[in-house]
């Protein structure tokens, strides 16, 4: 709903150049969301919910392969297609170093998210000429063989060999946590606190060289190499950064719920997340975590009222279209936009002649 | 002084650039001719996006073909391009800045460089203001900006004034005049504003169809039968 006569287009021309300097911008969000993330670290918890509470870890998981989607997509302009298929390979090696070694667990975590990033670099390589329908098709291809793959090796739990998978126990395929993170809550902490400093790493990229950089190249490679950048080795900075991030977020799912299935991951989880994260934003910090709750949440939500949860996809595919017509910075500028035209609505209607005589 | 010799461009079976021999003495130069005659093109040999068949460029001294692109802009290159190319989604500051940190400029000179390139541009906004948010004329101010932070040594400009009225194009020639003795770089100016290319260039070139059919001081160029006939039509006044 939007107050007669507002503009209603965030790329409307003549919107006033008021001092919206973007690292200002990206301040001033960087800051709501660390309210937002601080009010999760503590508040959840304190429901004693188990249930919401696991809901919201793995949704702060999913925030931050779709922070890591994000910033390929909103901040470089690179498709990807594969995200979610580079989130079951963060679980598989978190799972492996897991298994193998008595690395601690944060140790596993970072090393998990250096592989992944070390991994999806490589696998971006080839993929570094390619744009747009021919990036998104590859890194498509990739989650299919991924789930394939995966189907055929499962999660280590503990079995011998390279694939660490035994069929002749029914161990689960679950990552020790570490002691100061045993029980569920405290967990539920480490998680949203590892997100927070995902998202810090995404700001202070983003506020500095590389930021600038990705911003060039996603107006135009021309432009930006003829201002000197070094596009080929920004593309694969931030194709690392974001397999990093995916991996680590892999890491973290290792450890949580019951572990891992291979029927978490299917293909087209990275289709919907890729949804989602356009739904939520694609240009501001806040998109995100929408997409996150979208992704997680929002099933939980329907299956808890006995809803079918495959309505979510029919909703999600209404929500692009809804998003990309009406909005193209994603629900997560559109939402306060329309409350505040509505709230604004609402103040003309309860005190009119206040308003006439402001006007007159 | 840049020094094009021979230079032949093919794309297929087209020959946009067909073994031109040119020399930028230095200053203001203009590059002139009919649409498709290869002014772009050959912008885009100096920057590297277009490979030449044969040929050498060297500029001040230096074999320009041998360098990677990327380092071009490093070594002083810059340019502008037909369809303006400022950064939308960042601020005026950081659009210059950004070229300033990727073209060896120092960390600790840079906000004052980057603010004396937008006052040298004669952009009067705010340096914090999103580029998306402003109009064509300052958009087009900002990467010229871009252009001459630094420490630039060649700048091409293609049609800087493509879309402006003639108040703004009258200014814009002031401004660019004064690029080779205030930032110390050779300027190569495309236009198809012939007043502007007049006001600007001492020395012009024109190429028709990738040839090179004329080049000297601009008053005789202008006036050149030959550049007459190709590209401004015998009837148009000068």
């Amino acid at each position: 709903m939007r107050a007669p006569g507002a503009s209603n287009r965030s790329r409307a021309p003549g919107r006033p150049p008021v001092g919206t300097g973007v690292s200002r911008r990206t301040a001033a969000e960087a800051a709501g969301v660390a309210a937002f993330l601080a009010l999760a670290l503590l508040g959840v918890p304190a429901l004693r919910n188990g249930y919401w509470q696991l809901v919201l870890q793995t949704s702060a998981i999913y925030t931050v392969v779709a922070l890591s989607l994000a910033l390929l997509l909103g901040r470089v302009g690179m498709i990807s297609l594969g995200q979610v298929a580079l989130l079951a390979i963060g679980g598989w090696i978190a799972l492996r170093l897991g298994f193998a070694t008595s690395m601690p667990f944060l140790l596993v975590v970072l090393v998990t998210g250096l592989l992944t990033g070390l991994l999806g670099t490589l696998i971006g390589l080839p993929a570094l000429r390619l744009s747009g329908l021919h990036l998104a098709l590859i890194t498509l291809m990739f989650a299919a063989a991924i789930t394939l793959l995966l189907e055929a090796t499962q999660f280590p739990n503990g079995g011998g060999g390279f694939l660490g998978h035994s069929v002749l126990t029914t161990a689960p395929s679950i990552l020790r946590r570490p002691r100061f993170a045993a029980g569920d809550a405290a967990y539920y902490r480490l998680v949203v606190v590892v997100t927070a400093l995902m998202f810090l790493l995404v700001v202070v990229h983003v506020r500095s060289r590389p930021g600038r950089a990705w911003a060039a190249i996603r107006q135009s490679e021309a432009a930006a190499l003829a201002a000197g950048v070094n596009v080929t080795l920004y593309k694969l900075w931030a194709l690392a950064l974001a397999s990093f991030m995916t991996g680590v977020a892999g890491g973290l799912l290792a450890a949580s719920g019951g572990g891992l299935t291979v029927y978490q991951f299917p293909t087209q989880n990275s289709i919907i997340l890729l949804a989602v994260t356009l739904m939520g934003g694609i240009s501001s910090l806040w998109g995100p975590i929408v997409a996150g709750l979208l992704f997680e949440a929002l099933p939980a939500l329907l299956r808890t009222w006995g809803l079918p949860s495959d309505l979510l996809i029919i909703l999600f595919g209404v929500g692009v279209i809804q998003v990309q017509l009406t909005a193209a910075a994603g629900l997560a500028s559109q939402v306060p936009r329309d409350l505040a035209n509505l709230v604004r609505l609402l103040g003309r209607l309860a005190g009119r002649p206040r308003g006439r005589e402001l006007s007159g | 002084m840049i020094e094009i010799s021979d230079l032949t461009v093919r794309f297929g079976g087209v020959t946009p650039i067909d073994r031109v021999s040119l020399r930028f003495p230095g200053g203001t130069c203009g590059l002139i001719g009919p649409n498709g005659a290869g002014k772009t093109t050959l912008f885009n040999v100096l920057s590297g996006f277009v490979t030449p068949a044969s040929g050498s460029i060297r500029a001040f001294g230096h074999d320009l073909l041998a360098m990677p692109h990327y380092r071009r802009a490093r070594w002083g290159l810059r340019r502008t391009f037909q369809t303006e190319q400022a950064i939308e989604a960042l601020s005026v500051f950081d659009n210059v800045a950004m070229v300033h940190e990727h073209t060896g400029g120092r960390r600790s000179g840079r906000r004052r460089e980057v603010l004396e390139a937008i006052g040298f541009v004669g952009l009067e906004v705010d340096p914090r203001a999103l580029v998306g948010t402003l109009g064509a004329r300052e958009r087009r101010l900002v990467e010229i900006a871009r252009a001459v932070v630094g420490e630039p040594r060649v700048v091409l400009l293609d049609e800087p004034a493509a879309g402006l009225p003639d108040e703004e194009t009258e200014q814009l020639g002031r401004m660019i005049r004064r690029i080779p003795e205030e930032r110390g770089a050779l300027v190569v100016l495309v236009d198809h504003d012939m007043s502007l290319v007049s006001a600007c260039c001492e020395i012009t070139a024109v190429l028709d169809f990738g040839h090179l059919i004329a080049s000297g001081p601009t008053p005789e160029v202008l006036h050149d039968e030959r550049v007459r006939r190709a590209y401004l039509g015998t009837e148009e006044d000068l």
